[in-house]
Formats: structure tokens, sequence, C-alpha cells
């Protein structure tokens, strides 16, 4: 009835058509991400972590808690490619079982991290006011700790186990999110296709959901794979204390406690594990940087 | 005479100025709209004109609710919206709807031109997914693109193929009144009368009222079946546009008139020069706000602020010198 003719306007100049229709924006960053080679060396080490943490049981020579008593402390060799701790277990293969342990710790004590850190965020910078205040006055509050220390005392509360800790270190976590979070939310509140939303008759929600958070992505993205480097760490730190994973489970902090009365006599039970924690530490750190450059469009040509 | 679809009275919008780290206090207002008053008649276009940071954008963000005024009344279709609670409001958005400036910031750059059309339908209801889907290819024939640009992102368009898509969105939910927020300014002179043209033909073929808020004296022209000058705030000569354009009234709206380039090198034409800055908004001019640039300013001027009278048939002005 009222659309049967189109309204003379001089033709369109046609779209060129290339295929790079869908998630364009999303296909620049992957793009450019690949051109990176130390973001790519950080996402390799990160396939390797996963792939290990997989297919453990297939990977590992050795039965990675009960060991062989009378191979104690038994230097590299070809039987154990990376030695034998005090308890005659393989160092290898308790590196390899403590990969999904690591990869456990990080998207779980992350994931609380994240979405309590985001909700409190969007809330402050959505809201802004007694809310902001409120909301921001606690994250300042929790930053005002030393983040180990704060760990510490949350697991002391909780009691030591792997669960436990994996929830203190998602908590001391949430401020990073929710202040990154807030400034992002903060400056796409203001832009002008919020200001649309408001006017198409969204609700708070959707406004939220549909437009604002979308929008914060990059940073989030960035900060998430950052932050699960700092997570495996924070937890291996827990469990070197003793508060965190407890023996005979294999995760390479506990491993490190476990072996460093020995650091002399079996020196190889004490690096292995230190530096598959710096190896992926590394990786997602070498990620994270390279996401960031590949998000951030003023480093666009 | 026709129905009187949108009636502005005593619109007011204040800003505060807030200052201090320890004791956050009001130390100021900047007065962005200051008392102004308009009617819309169905299918009309009234022009807004003025410089920059005379309040245009803020009075229609005010008439959307997009900014709360902070005095008057805004009566759409004999029901006050001012006081309307805010669920009640997010109905009623769907008879007014706006048009931005910028086209590169009024579209969600994660959405695709489909989804963005059809997200006011969703909000209010309208029709089955099959049937959104379908309007939202007719709306992008009508608005001149074409029906397969729909599962497009924003980053793939021109600024005029953008503002078109703004358009469509707007039309979506068929609203009695489109603010257009400066729609064309963004734009190169070639597409903004594409656009123009577009807005003119929309207009008949679904009756739409606009509020054309615009900078430009001939994009205004072209659209506008009245025009209102507003000064700082203030509108201060509201008049059929072929009186304003043949005769402007206020000494306001004769130095505005007379910037109008003509394309004719061998036709003289005396050029107003005013002289000095618009006086800030935070600390306006006692009496008439343009006394301090006005060139036929007198006494009378300083002191007391004129009111909005009408001087000849439908052309009313403010300012103390038509008086007598």
């Amino acid at each position: 009835m009222k659309t049967t003719k189109s309204v003379n306007i001089n033709p369109q100049p046609v779209l060129n058509n290339t295929q790079e229709k869908v998630g364009g924006l999303w296909q620049d960053v992957i793009k450019r991400l690949k051109k990176n080679k130390i973001a790519m060396f950080g996402a390799f080490i990160i396939g390797i972590l996963l792939f290990t943490a997989v297919f453990a049981p297939f990977l590992s020579p050795h039965d990675p808690e009960n060991g062989i008593l009378t191979d104690r402390q038994q230097p590299p060799s070809s039987k154990y490619l990376l030695g034998t701790d005090s308890q005659g277990r393989d160092v290898l293969s308790r590196i390899i079982h403590g990969a999904g342990i690591s990869v456990q710790i990080g998207v779980i004590s992350v994931g609380i991290a994240l979405i309590v850190g985001s909700l409190m965020g969007v809330l402050a910078g959505y809201y802004g006011k007694w809310m902001d205040v409120l909301i921001m006055r606690l994250v300042d509050i929790m930053l005002a700790f030393p983040t180990i220390l704060l760990a510490l005392a949350i697991v002391t509360i909780l009691g030591p186990s792997l669960k436990n800790a994996m929830i203190a270190v998602g908590i001391v976590n949430i401020p990073r999110f929710a202040r990154i979070v807030r400034s992002s939310v903060l400056s796409v509140k203001e832009t002008e296709y919020i200001e649309a939303s408001k006017a198409i008759g969204c609700t708070d929600i959707q406004i939220i959901l549909r437009h604002v958070l979308p929008n914060c992505l990059a940073p989030i993205i960035v900060q998430t794979t950052l932050t699960i480097g700092t997570a495996i760490l924070e937890a291996a730190g827990l469990s070197f204390l003793g508060l965190g994973a407890q023996p005979p489970m294999p995760e390479w902090g506990a491993m490190l406690a476990d072996s460093r009365g020995y650091l002399r006599q079996a020196p190889w039970s004490v690096m292995f594990p230190g530096l598959a924690i710096m190896l992926t530490v590394l990786g997602f750190n070498l990620l994270g940087d390279g996401l960031r450059d590949a998000l951030d469009p003023r480093l666009k040509e | 005479m026709s129905q009187v679809i949108l009636e502005v009275k005593n619109l007011k919008k204040h800003f505060p100025i807030k200052k201090g780290i320890i004791s956050y206090k009001q130390v100021g207002t900047v007065k962005a709209v200051d008392d102004i008053s308009f009617t819309l008649e169905k299918g009309e276009t009234l022009g807004l004109v003025g410089e920059s940071g005379c309040g245009k954008s803020t009075t229609g963000r005010c008439i959307l609710r997009l900014l709360e005024p902070t005095a008057g009344q805004i009566i759409f279709n004999g029901q006050d919206i001012t006081k309307l609670d805010k669920s009640k409001m997010r109905l009623l958005r769907k008879d007014i709807q706006i048009i931005f400036q910028d086209p590169y910031a009024s579209l969600n750059p994660r959405l695709t031109v489909g989804d963005m059309i059809a997200e006011p339908m969703r909000n209010f209801k309208i029709g089955t997914k099959k049937t959104q889907e379908k309007r939202v290819r007719e709306l992008l024939e009508i608005v001149g693109l074409s029906a397969y640009h729909a599962s497009r992102y924003p980053h793939e368009f021109s600024g005029g193929q953008r503002q078109r898509i703004g358009i469509a969105r707007a039309l979506s939910v068929d609203p009695q009144l489109i603010v257009c927020d400066e729609p064309v300014s963004a734009l190169d002179v070639s597409i903004q009368a594409q656009v123009i043209n577009l807005l003119k033909d929309l207009q008949k073929e679904f009756n739409l009222t606009l509020l054309f808020i615009a900078h430009d004296l001939s994009v205004v022209k072209h659209i506008s079946d009245r025009v209102a000058v507003m000064y700082l705030g203030k509108i201060v000569e509201l008049a059929n546009y072929k009186n304003l354009y043949r005769e402007p009234m206020h000494p306001y709206s004769q130095a505005l008139l007379s910037a109008i380039p003509i394309p004719n090198p061998k036709l003289k034409k005396s050029r107003i020069i005013l002289e000095g800055d618009v006086p800030s908004p935070t600390n306006p001019p006692s009496g008439c706000n343009f006394h301090t640039r006005c060139p036929k300013a007198t006494d009378i001027c300083k002191v007391e602020s004129p009111v909005l009278k009408e001087k000849k048939v439908s052309h009313l002005v403010a300012c103390h010198n038509l008086d007598n």
C-alpha cells in the first residue's frame, strides 16, 4: 500500500561485491593478528597447552601420581625424559597432567572475574551517580590490597583447596574487569547510536546487551587473555604456599613447593614445572599484547 | 486549519555547571534553551535555524526526551509528554523519531543494517519476524538502497548511504513526527540535495511532520513550510518561509539572510556583518539577548527582554524596534 513505488533519487553506486561481508570487523582483526609473529608464537604456545590438557592421559608416559620409589630423583634420561622427583614420579607426566589443571584454573577463575567484574563495570558505567560511587569505591578497596595477600585471606577463610584457590584468584581479579568495562561503557554510552537506541524505544537491558557491551568487547577480550596468564601464576603461587592444589595433585605450583627442598640434588624437578608456568604465562601475555595491537584502530593502516 | 500535532510551550533546558573536587557545587547554568514556544501542524515542516550552540539540537532532543527539559510543556497529540513516566514514554517513541546529524556515529557498528532497521519494529512488537524482514527490504528500497544491503554492516557504506539507513530506521515504525537534527550537514553538497529530496518525497508519501534543524539557510529554505530563527536559546523570529526569506524583520535574521551567497557575480548585495561573538549562554546579556551585537539596539533592549509577537499575519518577531 505505502511502498509500491520507490521514491525517485539518483541511483546509488553499487557496492563492490567482495565476499568479506559477514563479521567484517573481526576479520580485519584476525588478519592483523596473523601478521603479528610474536602474537602467533603466543597462540602456538597456548595451542600446545590446550592440546596437552585435552590429551594428557594419552601423552604422559608414566603415572603422574604414583611414583616408583626405587627411581627417586633420577636425572633426565631416556626412560624419564625430564627426570623424576623425590617420590620417584615422572616430572614430564606430572607436567602434562598439570596442563589441564592450569587451563581449568585460568578459565574458571577468569570466568568468575569476567562475569562479576563486567556486571559491576556495566552497572557503574551505565547508571552512574550513586551506583558508580558505590561500586567503584568497593573496587578501590579491593585494589588497596596486594593481590596475593587478598587471595591468601580469601583462601584462609574458605579453606585450602584447588576450588577455593580458583574462587580467590577470581575475586582478586574482579577490579581489573570492573574498571576496564566501566571506562569503555562510559565512552560508548556517550555515542550517538546509544542515543538512537533510546529513541527507537530500547529498554535499558536491550541497550546494554545489544549496543553497549558488543562495542566494549575489544578491551574485554584483551584483558581476559592477559588475566588468564596472571591467574595461572597467582593460583600457582597459592598452591606453592600450600593453599591451592593439595598433594598429590600434579599442579605446577604445588610441584615447585614439593621439590624446592631438593633443589641441589634434583634441580630438574624444580626447573621444569617452573619453565612450564613461565611458558604458559608468556604465551597468554604475547597473545594478549598482540590482540591489543590488532584491536586498536589507531594502528590501522 | 489543520490539526496541531505538537505544541511546545515555554520549553527550557538549563545545564548545571558543577565544579570542585571535595564540595561538588553548582557554579552556574548554561541556558541552552530558554523559554521557547512553537507549534507544529500535521504534515508541515518547521525549519529551526541558528548558529552553533544556540540550542537547536537541544530543543530537538528535549522533544524526544533524550534530554529531560528543565521546565515547560511538550504537548504531542494533546498529551503532555514531559509528565510521562519512563515506560509510557518508551511506548510513545513509536510516534516520534529522530534522524541524527552524524551518519558515522549514529549507527551501531556491530549490527547489520537489517537488524538495525528491524530493531524499532521488534521493540514495539510490530508484525512477525517475516513481515519485519519484508518491511526492512521495502524500506531499503524506499530510501534508495537495495534489499540485499540488509546483511551488510554500516562500515561498508558511504556517508550518504548511512544517512539513508538512519532514515529507514526512523521510518520503520511509521512515526507521525520526525525530528531531523541537521541530517545533511555532515554530507557532501551533492549528497545533501539527494537526501533533502528524499525527505521531501517521503514526507509527501507518508504524511510526515518534520522538525528540521539546520544551520544552513538554503537547505532549510528548500524543505520548510515555516522557519524559526533561534539565537542564544530563544526564538527571535518565526514565519512562513516565503515571508522570512523575502522580508526578514528581526535584525539577526536580516544579518543571517544577507550571508547567503548568491550565485551571480554581477549582482551586488549589501552584507550585514555582525560585530563580536555570540555571548556565552552561561551569562547571557540582560534584556534582549541580541542587543550586544544588534546594529539597531536602543536603551530598552538592554533592560527588557522582547516577547515573540505577531507583527504581520503569521509572522512572529521578538524585537522592541518593531513595536511602534
